[in-house]
């Protein structure tokens, strides 16, 4: 049939055309990075690292898998966590930088490597330490000094891995992993948590500078203002998303966002919180298009008969 | 002085013929508005144009409803607003993106249709000029809409196609300014952009598709051979009831109702990247807000100007912007360019069918070249597609010059 013919090469040349200015040009201008599957071993730490820091990661990081290797003691673990909630008070205040961050659900949001690493030293894990010339002056740095026994880092992070590991909605993952630097305005959410509603405008205003005043100490702390994140699901491709939470340094070189070590069941939380409110429409999206698909379905058939009809006599 | 019927009711066939001339209308633009019969589904796309143009002037309307031109809230009114908060917003605006990358699908494959069949020759060079402007009107269009939602590309993309007009060495900033309304792409610029995105283009745009399609009623659409149809003749025989012998069907219901069904396949496809492929049609670095002081890593236009940026883009900017400037009067000027009165399809033409492919293949490599990073290998490429489109026109006219001898010696 010559129409089917037709059909054939204008659907060749457009599929050809979609191929090759979607999927290979976006291959061409966006390094693929490989992920890591969300389990942090510092490998890629090391790669990256300059020469003289290389030796000091290495040693860094196989500390961290020594420690990994402990049991820790539970109980124990509850006495040394005293020392993080100096700090993580939920009191909302900035602390060097940022307001440090609610642990509610530190235990499942983060690698267990990840949480070793991060008390050991806090810009080591977070891969930030060419920051400092000091480790210790990193906003967390100081726990170095009152959780410095691999025993300690052991307990606590088991206490965490049971007693704070209940399942996270996927707005708290995302208050807690991320609120402090990045602000989320199409769910009303600042540097400073939630934005409550105000009965009057002078309080609204009062808000408003409290949250301007913690921006600025975040850009000072980051050297800039993080952007807001409430479209960036759209923004981002996947891969990117993901390998750039894994390791910030693996896609933007020498920015300043930090690591967050999540672990996969914590992206998977961020994820679905950072699609619920930049690309809200997928569940409608999902149950709509059947319909209308089948729709246009049954019309192609109604109208197929219709021009048989009409068409009957003329060959 | 016209006869009227007294007792005739209001509204009823009589009545109205009486006062609009129904009948008349009826048969000039339906009945006996006729159409070869040797055609494919490729003469359906004019009907698919237009139905992609209400498509996109309805969806429009309804995202008018919240959109805000003002550089603060643009964004928000559109990604969130209209994204969240309006019902069924999200719907309208997949549409209305999707709609606007597919018609410039289905304008390609109508202009390559055209030259494939030679339809812009003998009695057809008016259809040809009204729908080049309809292609100047429809670029303007999307590029104007493309500014709305004010994200990175918005912004960045506005300020090098604005720039263009600089035009190289003559340092035309003035005129530049003049367009944006400030020195750089700010409040002035947006309104005025919204302004010709939702008044005066489409205005513009329905005024030519009267005009294209009154340049359509006296020549005919064209057919699959290139024959040189006798209208009054098969006319005849279809009134007579010969619709087998006759050469040509009535566009209303006969012709319609092809088109109608290649409508019904075309909305599938359409809706189904409306709901599960939409992001080739919507750039993921529009999803940035502007930023005038953050220059996106890579500046590209949609998809469908890629080929007039890539002739623009290897030159160094003078030679760029004249060869730009060639290509597109190129193309207005086709009718004029082949010199041969051939009327038939590229197959029975064979020069002129080499031509064509390489004309085809030439525009989906510039295409492909003008998303690529402008480096090593793909620059020299571009560079070597640019150079062999430029010379596509002077080859036509050397092509159709031998044709035309040709056609004379037999
Ligand atoms: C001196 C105050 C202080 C102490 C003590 C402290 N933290 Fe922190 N913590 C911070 C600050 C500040 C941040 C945010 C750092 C940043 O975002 O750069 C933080 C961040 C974190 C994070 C998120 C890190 C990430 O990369 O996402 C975790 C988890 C954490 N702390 C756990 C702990 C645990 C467990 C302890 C106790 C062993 C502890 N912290 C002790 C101040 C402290
Ligand atoms: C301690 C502060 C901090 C925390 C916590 C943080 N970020 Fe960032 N983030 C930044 C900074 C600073 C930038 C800007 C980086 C740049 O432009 O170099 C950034 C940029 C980004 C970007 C944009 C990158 C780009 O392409 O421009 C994304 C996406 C992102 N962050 C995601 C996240 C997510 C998801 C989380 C929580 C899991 C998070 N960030 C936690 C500081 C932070
Ligand atoms: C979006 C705007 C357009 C609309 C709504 C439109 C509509 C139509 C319609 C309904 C027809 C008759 C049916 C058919 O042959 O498909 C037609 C024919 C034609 N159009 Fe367009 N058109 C548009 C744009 C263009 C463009 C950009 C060009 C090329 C420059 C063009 C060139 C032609 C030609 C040459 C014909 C005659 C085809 C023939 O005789 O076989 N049109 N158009």
């Amino acid at each position: 049939m010559r129409e089917l013919k037709i059909l054939a090469v204008v659907v060749f040349f457009s599929l050809l055309v979609y191929v090759l200015v979607e999927p290979f040009a976006h291959s061409q201008m966006h390094k693929h990075v490989e992920g890591h599957n969300f389990v942090y071993t510092g490998e890629a730490d090391i790669v990256q690292a300059s020469k003289e820091k290389k030796e000091t990661k290495k040693k860094f990081w196989s500390d961290v898998k020594k420690i990994a290797s402990i049991k820790g003691d539970v109980k124990a673990g509850e006495a040394v966590f005293a020392n993080c909630v100096a700090c993580h008070n939920g009191a909302n205040v900035n602390m060097g930088g940022v307001i440090p961050p609610k642990l509610d659900h530190a235990g499942s949001i983060y690698d267990k490597n990840y949480l070793i690493a991060l008390i050991k030293d806090p810009a080591m894990a977070s891969n930030v330490d060419h920051k400092y010339e000091d480790t210790s002056t990193h906003p967390m740095g100081s726990v170095k000094f009152t959780v410095n026994s691999d025993k300690d880092i052991a307990d606590v992070v088991a206490y965490m891995l049971v007693h704070k590991a209940g399942e996270a909605t996927p707005k708290e993952a995302y208050e807690e992993a991320c609120v402090r630097c990045h602000a989320m305005r199409y769910d009303k959410l600042t540097q400073l948590g939630e934005t409550p509603g105000f009965k009057y405008e002078k309080d609204a205003l009062a808000h408003k500078i409290k949250v301007l005043e913690e921006q600025e100490k975040v850009k000072t702390y980051m050297g800039k203002l993080p952007p807001d994140l409430s479209m960036i699901i759209r923004a981002r491709s996947e891969n990117f998303l993901e390998t750039f939470i894994e390791n910030p340094q693996s896609q933007l070189p020498g920015t300043s966002m930090p690591r967050v070590g999540l672990s996969k069941e914590g992206y998977e939380k961020v994820k679905a919180y950072l699609t619920a409110i930049g690309d809200p429409s997928k569940p409608e999206r999902e149950r709509l298009g059947p319909w209308v698909i089948g729709f246009f379905i049954i019309f192609s058939i109604l109208a197929y008969l219709w021009k048989k009809e009409k068409w009957r006599g003329h060959y | 002085m016209a006869k009227f019927d007294e007792n005739a009711k209001p509204f009823s066939e009589k009545w109205l013929d009486e006062r609009i001339g129904l009948n008349t209308l009826k048969r000039v633009l339906q009945t006996e508005y006729w159409i070869p019969k040797n055609i494919n589904f490729l003469w359906a796309m004019g009907m698919i144009l237009a139905a992609t143009f209400g498509i996109l002037l309805v969806s429009g309307i309804f995202l008018l409803m919240h959109y805000k031109p003002d550089v603060d809230m643009a964004f928000d009114s559109v990604n969130y607003t209209i994204m969240t908060e309006v019902g069924y917003g999200w719907l309208w605006r997949h549409i209305h993106g999707v709609a606007a990358s597919l018609v410039f699908l289905i304008i390609y494959i109508h202009m390559f249709t055209g030259i494939y069949y030679g339809s812009y020759k003998r009695g057809r060079e008016l259809i040809w000029l009204s729908g080049m402007a309809l292609f100047v009107a429809f670029s303007a269009e999307a590029f104007s809409g493309y500014m709305l939602p004010w994200g990175q590309m918005s912004y960045w993309a506005g300020m090098v196609i604005t720039n263009l007009f600089s035009m190289g060495s003559l340092e035309l900033n003035g005129l530049v300014e003049w367009i944006r309304g400030d020195y750089v792409p700010g409040d002035a610029y947006l309104m005025r952009f919204f302004m010709l995105h939702v008044l005066l283009i489409p205005l513009v745009i329905i005024g030519l598709i009267v005009l294209h399609f009154g340049t359509l009623r006296l020549p005919h659409v064209n057919n699959q051979e290139g024959e040189d149809i006798d209208f009054e003749e098969a006319e005849k025989l279809y009134k007579e009831g010969k619709i087998k012998e006759s050469k040509v069907i009535p566009f209303s219901p006969v012709f319609l109702s092809k088109d109608v069904f290649v409508m019904g396949i075309y909305f599938i496809l359409f809706f189904y990247l409306v709901f599960y492929h939409f992001n080739f049609a919507m750039d993921p670095v529009n999803f940035d807000p502007a930023d005038g002081l953050k220059t996106p890593a890579h500046i590209y236009p949609e998809w469908y100007f890629l080929w007039s940026y890539e002739i623009l883009r290897p030159f160094n900017k003078d030679i760029g912007l004249i060869a730009f400037g060639i290509a597109q009067a190129a193309l207005f000027f086709l009718p004029f360019i082949d010199r041969s009165p051939v009327v038939a399809p590229a197959h029975k033409r064979p020069l002129f069918k080499i031509w064509f492919w390489v004309l085809v293949i030439d525009m989906i490599a510039l295409t492909v070249l003008g998303k690529l990073p402008p480096e090593g290998i793909f620059n020299t490429l571009g560079t070597v597609f640019a150079i062999l489109f430029l010379l596509l026109g002077p080859a036509l006219v050397w092509i159709t010059t031998i044709e035309k001898k040709q056609a004379k010696g037999v």
